[in-house]
């Protein structure tokens, strides 16, 4: 499959379907994770800038978010730019953001008070143009508001994050419906590194990549950002051959 | 009383001559200060201030620690105020001066239950008509109102059931509001009073304009804008504004006062608009296009007025760091437009992403006094501690609080067996109990 994706005839269908999309006149740009592992799945070789990407947690962390809210902090550190942060009820620690590669001065927390303020923040914020990202933290995102979302973010050339937190476990069923999102991931913690002596070694995540306009959903462990808000293959991935590096995502997809 | 008695029964007692004329610029002058709370001030002689804070009192944190603030300004420049908020005039001028709280909030619909205790001076009636209702044995303002009306008309004329609809916010009272003359007003008066939002977008659209140019003669940016919309039968609605740097852009401005003609009521039609610019500040051109320098970071304080006047400045921050150890007491809020000092938190040792606020306890087993728990259990779930780094070791700030003088809390982070890391503290050292009391709580979750 990855092979037939650099067919000539599918690259001219997907630059015709562009033409008709409209709009795309400029050159999409990117947000390469500096993995290549994950940038080879993604179309375009990154995380599209302009448009709006949707990550939440695995097991527990769909409550509690603080994986996906690092993972975001990570993304939104790599662009250019302040970043938005819209939360319904702040909960987020910000040294530990800073950790990531996000500083104090960098990020605006907007505490909304409910959903439909948090929205239209959020929108306001991808419209606006002036900002690097836009992150906010939602249990619901209906297809209308995504669209809407997506479309100011296309036309700022805005970075959008949303976060799926919900209060119940059960809930997190929702984050199967459609939207209009570019990306949608999911990250869940794993055990992290054994170390050599007792304690507890650099995070380890479970990267996965549900669903990518023009791409294939793929899954990776990784590990989790660093002080500049990059990720790493996980250290026993890394190591193993390439060949069985692209036999592992290709049965993924 | 004469003076000569005061000054026998107080020793040094400070006597000065009544000026009711510079009372009563005083009070304006006073009102002119109360115009940052809300658009709509009047002084209300003697005594007196009448604000109306609709529409305002959400930029001050709500009605009650916007009231609070006021009479803390007011009584730290030695005046004793008192204030309330009501529906009306009549029921906030009434609850001001004769509840017992300094500073009361009478819900929405509630100005007949709270109204009907008070004694019938507090109606704003002639000394003549309370007397005569004390005469026939009336006390309070409840007995009044359960009298039938036509007889006490019958015998003290309409002014006393005027002032008691007021009372009880059933009538209407407008007032004439105070404007400050040095302020660059604009005004739009209509032969035919307008009502759609459209109409009065379109309006505030023009106004807007003038009131740029006006302040580009001066060189001024507006901070605060206050649109006034007088309506036909008398009463006035309002919207105000901030931004958080001066401002003169005509788009800008007005995308902030049309977002909110919604809370505006036109009622049966708007007859007069007036928008001033209550706060203006120098603003001066500056060119910023040049190819030598870098270009400058984009410029979003047109997207934090937006927000802070949707929600309220509060409710928009940034974070910035505190030298304290205790975790919570390691960040604040600062305004997000504030100098930025490019401080950050040490990083040695890793935080959490999601701090909970309070700290929840937790059931744990757990060897004393250095050990890790062995398992915990959190939200009724039991979980067994796989891997665990710590102790990490904080001790109370005894230059901050008393009680703190030999308090510690000892924080571990662990990692149960399906790879959810937790931050867990022990409250004491594990040994002297005047150090904690040994509970064990969940403070942060990490990624």
């Amino acid at each position: 499959m990855a092979m037939s994706s650099n067919s000539p005839a599918l690259s001219e269908l997907r630059e015709r379907i562009a033409r008709l999309e409209g709009g795309s006149a400029r050159r999409r740009e990117v947000l390469p994770f500096g993995v290549s592992e994950i940038d080879r799945v993604l179309p375009g070789g990154g995380l599209a800038l302009g448009a709006l990407h949707e990550v939440a947690g695995g097991a527990n962390g769909a409550v509690d978010g603080a994986a996906a809210a690092l993972w975001a902090a990570g993304v939104a550190a790599r662009t250019r730019g302040r970043v938005l942060w819209c939360v319904t009820r702040q909960d987020l620690f910000a040294p530990s953001l800073a950790q990531a590669g996000l500083p104090p001065g960098r990020v605006i927390y907007v505490e909304a008070g409910d959903e439909a303020a948090v929205l239209a923040c959020f929108e306001e914020g991808l419209r606006h143009g002036g900002l690097g990202a836009v992150v906010a933290e939602l249990a619901r995102l209906p297809m209308t508001s995504s669209r809407r979302l997506q479309l100011a973010a296309e036309a700022s050339g805005t970075l959008g994050i949303a976060i799926r937190r919900w209060r119940r476990q059960t809930e997190a069923t929702d984050f199967g419906q459609p939207t209009a999102a570019v990306s949608r991931w999911r990250v869940s913690a794993l055990s992290s590194r054994p170390l050599p002596v007792p304690g507890v070694g650099r995070p380890r995540w479970r990267l996965e990549l549900l669903r990518v306009r023009a791409g294939e959903s793929a899954d990776f462990e990784v590990e989790s950002c660093d002080a500049k808000g990059r990720l790493a293959l996980s250290s026993d991935l890394a190591d193993r051959s390439s060949a069985s590096q692209a036999r592992s995502i290709g049965a993924a997809g | 009383m004469p003076a000569s008695k005061a000054q026998v029964l107080v020793p040094d007692i400070v006597s000065l001559e009544l000026d009711p004329a510079e009372d009563a610029a005083a009070l304006d002058r006073l009102a002119l200060w109360a115009l940052r709370y809300a658009p709509i001030v009047a002084p209300d002689p003697p005594d007196g201030l009448i604000i109306d804070t609709s529409g305002a009192d959400h930029l001050h944190g709500g009605e009650a620690a916007m009231l609070t603030s006021l009479v803390d300004r007011i009584e730290t420049s030695g005046i004793a105020a008192r204030a309330a908020v009501a529906d009306a005039w009549g029921t906030a001028h009434a609850a001001a001066r004769f509840l017992a709280r300094p500073v009361s909030v009478i819900p929405p619909r509630q100005a007949a239950a709270a109204m009907r205790d008070l004694p019938i001076g507090a109606l704003r009636l002639p000394t003549s008509i309370v007397d005569g209702l004390h005469f026939l044995g009336f006390e309070r303002i409840g007995d009044v109102e359960d009298t039938p009306k036509a007889p006490l008309t019958h015998r003290f004329g309409p002014e006393l059931m005027r002032r008691l609809d007021q009372a009880m916010a059933r009538a209407a009272e407008p007032f004439e509001p105070l404007r400050s003359p040095e302020q660059i007003e604009v005004r739009r008066a209509f032969g035919e009073p307008i009502g759609a939002a459209e109409t009065i977008a379109r309006y505030t659209g023009k106004l807007v304009d003038q009131l740029c140019v006006a302040l580009e003669q001066q060189g001024l940016g507006a901070r605060r804008l206050d649109l006034l919309f007088h309506r036909v039968d008398n009463r006035i609605e309002a919207i105000r504004v901030g931004t958080a740097a001066p401002v003169r852009e005509s788009r800008r401005l007005t995308r902030l006062l049309t977002d909110r003609i919604e809370t505006v009521d036109p009622g049966f039609g708007i007859e007069l608009m007036t928008l001033t610019a209550t706060l203006a500040e120098p603003l001066r051109d500056r060119q910023t296009i040049s190819s030598l320098v870098e270009p400058e970071e984009p410029d979003i304080s047109d997207l934090i007025d937006v927000i802070a006047n949707r929600l309220g400045a509060s409710r928009l921050y940034r974070f910035a760091p505190v030298e304290s150890d205790v975790p919570e007491r390691s960040v604040k809020r600062v305004a997000p437009t504030a100098p930025e000092d490019g401080a950050s938190w040490p990083g040695e040792w890793p935080r959490p992403s999601r701090l909970l606020s309070p700290p929840e306890p937790i059931d744990t087993m757990a060897l004393l006094p250095d050990n890790p728990p062995v398992w915990f259990t959190w939200r009724g779930i039991r979980r067994r501690v796989a891997r665990a780094d710590g102790p990490e070791r904080i001790f109370g700030e005894w230059w901050l609080h008393q009680v703190e003088t030999t308090s510690v809390r000892d924080y571990f982070r662990v990692e149960d067996e399906g790879g959810e890391r937790f931050w867990i503290y022990r409250a004491g050292d594990g040994e002297d109990p005047a150090t904690g009391s040994h509970k064990w709580f969940l403070h942060g979750i990490f990624a």
